[in-house]
């Protein structure tokens, strides 16, 4: 049975739709890549899967024994208030929140696994700093961290290595195969193909009339013979 | 000259009513210095302001309806407002931010004239003052007042420290905790309706005019000293105290009118927190 799985969805707001209706199924151990040109409504898509806004159309159904709360969400990078006090720590912990339902504090193993995190993404130094006070990809990396917090089964991420230096995208995109590897799924968008190719299982294009849904190995082939070579999304 | 001060205070401190007036003072303080926090973040300074003139307006209604507890008719009415207001808020910025100016300004001008045309008492312009401005009231507090007060600022104190961490997370990040499954409407209810019932509570002490400075002022000045949640939280809630304190004490001491003294010292330490956190940050770097 699929994690997740996008029944003809079609993502839009005030009821016009921004992209062609769009459906797959997301499995356990899945890296499913969404690529597109900018503009192609896959911000909008992502926020319809993770229940942030509805769909016009279809529906996005969870398999039984999987709940909204075991997944994270990176959300695609804006530059956020710049006074707000908070520590990377404290912003970090708050991933495993989804988890504490009626407890009102974090429990050792909640602290134990923001730690752990925190050394994946090789923040830990930084976390007393205050997290507005951090450069954008410092930032990024904790909203990474904080994710994999609460990302037990699913992990969502908007284009979560735009402002990452290339060894910290490898890092990243090393930390996303090992989720795989330990049955988790992840579903990312993101606009560095080559990168991503080598370790995605799916791949989703929503450039074109109609969406493109198929295996990494479909996608290179369908791309190859359209533009012969080197992909354009 | 100081044992002459403490001998005056011991001697203030015989009559109940001084006593009620330090209980109710330091509760109100705490409740709302910190509930300021994720109402400053969150950007719903304004609410503070907009409701307590709503609470203004339905203590001029129950004044003339001859009540005798008027929060019966306050409390329900601002925490009303309060959901209402909030609804608005989130749908659309401009639209809820004039929502909020038209209730304020509107239950402000209708409270006035309720008061002037049907108001029973000689003294109108005073009384009037003293709602707004809370002059004296938190002098004349009976027992039941405080009372209320005790009670209703422990459920205020239990849940936000219940909920601290959830009040957090939808303080800094709205929609990363509803994309996780973290129920942010029934949270951000639940803040507006705290906020209303400490506004009505804090109306007794400062009156309804000053209360916003009840939530902003610790909150802003806390800020500028620390840099994470829990620090401002803390520091928050003790600089509410401690000026609401010096405040009382300063006014009963001088004779000067409760709620304003108690802003100006507000006032006073905003100043002095802004100074000590420039003088931090340049001594660090
Ligand atoms: N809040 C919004 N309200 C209405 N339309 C929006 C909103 N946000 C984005 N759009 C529109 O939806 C389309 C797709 O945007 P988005 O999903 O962010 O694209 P992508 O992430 O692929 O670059 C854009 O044409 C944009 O104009
Ligand atoms: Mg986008």
């Amino acid at each position: 049975m699929a994690l997740l799985i996008a029944d003809n969805v079609v993502p839009g707001y005030d009821r016009k739709a921004v992209a062609p209706a769009v459906s797959f199924s997301v499995e356990e151990g899945n890296f499913l890549c969404i690529v597109g040109a900018n503009g192609t409504g896959k911000t909008t898509l992502i926020r319809t899967l993770t229940g942030l806004q509805k769909p016009l159309s279809g529906r996005v159904i969870f398999d039984k024994g999987f709940s909204k709360t075991q997944a994270g969400f990176v959300p695609q990078f804006t530059h956020s208030a710049k006074d707000f006090p908070a520590s990377v720590r404290e912003v970090v912990l708050s991933g495993c929140l989804s988890e504490c339902r009626f407890r009102p504090f974090y429990s050792r193993v909640h602290k134990k696994r923001a730690s752990e995190n925190m050394q994946k993404l090789e923040i830990e130094d930084l976390s007393s700093s205050s997290f507005q006070e951090l450069s954008g990809g410092q930032q990024q990396r904790v909203l990474l961290a904080r994710a994999l917090c609460s990302a037990q089964k699913m992990i969502f991420l908007d284009e979560p290595t735009a402002n990452l230096d290339p060894n910290a995208s490898e890092n990243v995109y090393q930390l996303l195969e090992r989720m795989c590897q330990e049955e988790k799924a992840v579903i990312m968008i993101t606009h560095d193909i080559k990168g991503a190719l080598k370790y995605a299982t799916h791949v989703l294009s929503l450039s074109g009339e109609n969406a493109f849904f198929g295996t990494q190995e479909e996608y290179a082939k369908s791309t190859l013979s359209k533009e012969g070579g080197e992909n354009v999304y | 000259m100081f044992t002459d001060i403490l001998s005056k205070l011991m001697t203030y401190f015989t009559y109940p009513f001084v006593r009620y007036a330090f209980i109710v003072g330091v509760l109100i303080a705490l409740c709302s210095s910190l509930l300021g926090v994720p109402l400053v973040l969150k950007r719903y300074s304004y609410i503070g302001d907009g409701l307590s003139h709503v609470a203004f307006g339905a203590v001029s209604v129950a004044t003339v309806m001859n009540m005798t507890g008027t929060v019966l008719l306050s409390a329900p009415v601002t925490v009303l407002c309060a959901v209402l207001l909030l609804r608005r808020g989130r749908r659309s910025n401009i639209k809820g931010d004039a929502a909020i100016a038209m209730v304020s300004v509107g239950s402000l001008a209708a409270g006035y004239l309720l008061m002037n045309r049907f108001g029973t008492s000689a003294n109108l312009s005073g009384d009037v003052c003293t709602t707004l401005f809370g002059a004296t009231s938190i002098l004349t507090l009976q027992p039941i007042d405080v009372y209320m007060c005790i009670a209703l600022s422990l459920v205020v104190l239990l849940l936000f420290v219940f909920y601290y961490h959830r009040i957090f997370l939808i303080t800094f990040d709205e929609e990363f905790a509803q994309s996780v499954g973290i129920a942010v409407n029934s949270y951000n209810l639940l803040l507006a309706v705290i906020t209303a019932l400490v506004i009505v509570l804090a109306m007794n002490l400062v009156g309804s005019l000053l209360i916003s400075a009840l939530i902003i002022f610790p909150a802003v000045s806390a800020m500028r000293l620390f840099k994470s949640f829990l620090g401002v939280s803390i520091c928050s809630g003790i600089l509410g105290v401690v000026h609401s304190t010096l405040g009382l004490l300063v006014s009963i001491l001088a004779g000067t009118p409760a709620g304003s003294t108690i802003v100006v010292v507000h006032l006073l330490g905003f100043l002095l927190c802004s100074v000590a956190g420039w003088v931090l940050r340049e001594c660090v770097s």
